[in-house]
């Protein structure tokens, strides 16, 4: 016998389930008097640095239809590259600027638009510079633990190339399916949980 | 949501997280669960060392909290009015994998009311809404990662997947610690509940430890008396590589 090394396990992870929005976006379904408004809704103020963007995200099942149950959360750095978040210790985000964003897809069209700024570069890890990019999770019935990806911009194609995430991914293909391409001021971001376009999930 | 509000005398953490065990999680696709069938990706997922995107996360303040938040019997309730049904508490710590508390997560809960019966406009259990019940409440943990909410014990109810499954009593947790590589969703049961085994969602996870950890004690050491039953649950979300010696060069 040795001594135990007396670590716990994480709590195993269940479903979101089809009713994630009365807890998570209560005023979205009408659940309202609770909370004065939804969680993560509002991402920039007019004070915000950068440059303002919309993001567009969809998520679409085996069978090619849109979620309309899904739930969306993005994490993103600010103008400057900062995050929002004690553990970034290399300087103080923008102020007006929270990085994190959670909204509902639409019970209709399955859509979701993220009123945001376009983030600046973070570095990895080895202090190459990564692309600008959003981390993404997804929640939903059906998806027993939260989905992690990240979308890339489609007008940074050089810093694409060099970003080390994106390298990492062998089939070279697949890399297209973590970068929105670029309409206006809205980048829209097709999310495929599975088929031929099956976007790269992360276990991070 | 700045660094101000985070709990004064902690150091931030910045060491990447353990691994996830994706034998102890359910798997993402589980046929019995029949709508995990086409939401389940088939491709293996990318292994990716944490960088500081997965390493850091929001944190939230007390500020955004109202006084009634944690406590669902009355934060919906007309005045003078409470939610029907058995009133228990829920409390418990949010601990990370080195049994260290986290504190300063935020929890936000969801669940139907005594009758089984969500308040959602695609909800179509005959059980009657409960006019004094949302359904919802989120707190935020102290220092020590300890939290309490007051409601009442959710019903079991009846689901479209098999012909005759029903979901058993639970409460639907979704918690954020410090990095965003630790968000979690999950979902409470009660000891004692014969209907745990049977259902389908809970049978997602294949290790029967794995659900026990899901499943609140009844603990009548902490009821309030003549007022709510508590059951106790804590929360366990990934550790972090604490690195007594610097062997990595961290951003730039
Ligand atoms: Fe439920």
């Amino acid at each position: 016998m040795v001594q135990g090394l007396s670590r716990l396990k994480e709590s195993a992870s269940q479903t979101a389930g089809p009713y994630v929005h009365i807890g998570l976006t209560p005023n979205f379904v009408g659940i309202s008097g609770v909370y004065e408004r939804d969680l993560g809704a509002a991402m920039v103020a007019d004070k915000t640095k950068g440059e303002r963007i919309r993001v567009n995200i969809r998520v679409i099942d085996g069978a090619g239809s849109p979620l309309k149950d899904a739930l969306v959360e993005i994490w993103q750095a600010d103008a400057a590259g900062i995050y929002n978040s004690p553990s970034d210790l290399r300087g103080s985000a923008d102020p007006n600027f929270t990085g994190w964003g959670r909204l509902p897809t639409d019970m209709t069209t399955g859509e979701c638009m993220f009123e945001t700024i376009k983030p600046g570069r973070v570095p990895f890890f080895d202090g190459r510079k990564m692309a600008p990019h959003l981390t993404v999770w997804i929640v939903a019935r059906g998806i027993n633990i939260g989905l992690h990806t990240r979308m890339y911009f489609g007008d940074e194609e050089t810093a694409n190339a060099e970003d080390p995430v994106l390298m990492r991914i062998e089939q070279r293909e697949r890399v297209s399916t973590l970068v929105a391409p670029r309409d206006g001021d809205i980048y829209k971001f097709d999310i495929h949980l599975q088929g031929m376009n099956e976007t790269v999930f992360f276990d991070i | 949501m700045t660094k101000s509000r985070f709990p004064a005398n902690r150091t931030p953490e910045i060491g990447a997280f353990f691994q996830r065990d994706r034998n102890w999680h359910p798997p993402a696709f589980t046929p019995a669960y029949k709508t995990s069938v086409l939401r389940s990706p088939q491709r293996p997922l990318l292994s990716l060392d944490n960088t500081l995107s997965e390493l850091t996360g929001p944190v939230f303040g007390h500020n955004i909290l109202g006084e009634l938040d944690n406590d669902l019997i009355y934060n919906f309730a007309g005045p003078g009015e409470s939610a029907i049904g058995p009133r228990i508490l829920v409390y418990g710590r949010v601990l990370d994998e080195r049994g260290i508390g986290v504190a300063g997560a935020l929890l936000e809960i969801w669940q139907a009311n005594a009758g089984g019966r969500y308040r959602h406009k695609k909800e179509t259990y005959l059980a009657p809404l409960d006019p004094n019940f949302g359904g919802c409440g989120r707190t935020i943990t102290g220092e020590d990662g300890s939290y309490c909410f007051r409601t009442v014990q959710p019903g079991p109810y009846p689901w479209p997947n098999g012909p005759n499954d029903w979901r058993p009593a639970h409460i639907h947790f979704s918690i954020f610690g410090h990095g965003f590589a630790q968000r979690l969703i999950t979902q409470m049961y009660f000891e004692g509940d014969p209907m745990i085994w049977r259902c389908p969602i809970v049978r997602t996870i294949n290790d029967r430890r794995a659900i026990e950890g899901l499943t609140a004690a009844l603990d009548m050491e902490a009821t309030m008396p003549m007022d709510a039953r508590a059951y106790k649950f804590d929360i366990v979300l990934r550790g972090r590589r604490s690195t007594p010696f610097e062997n990595r060069i961290e951003g730039s």
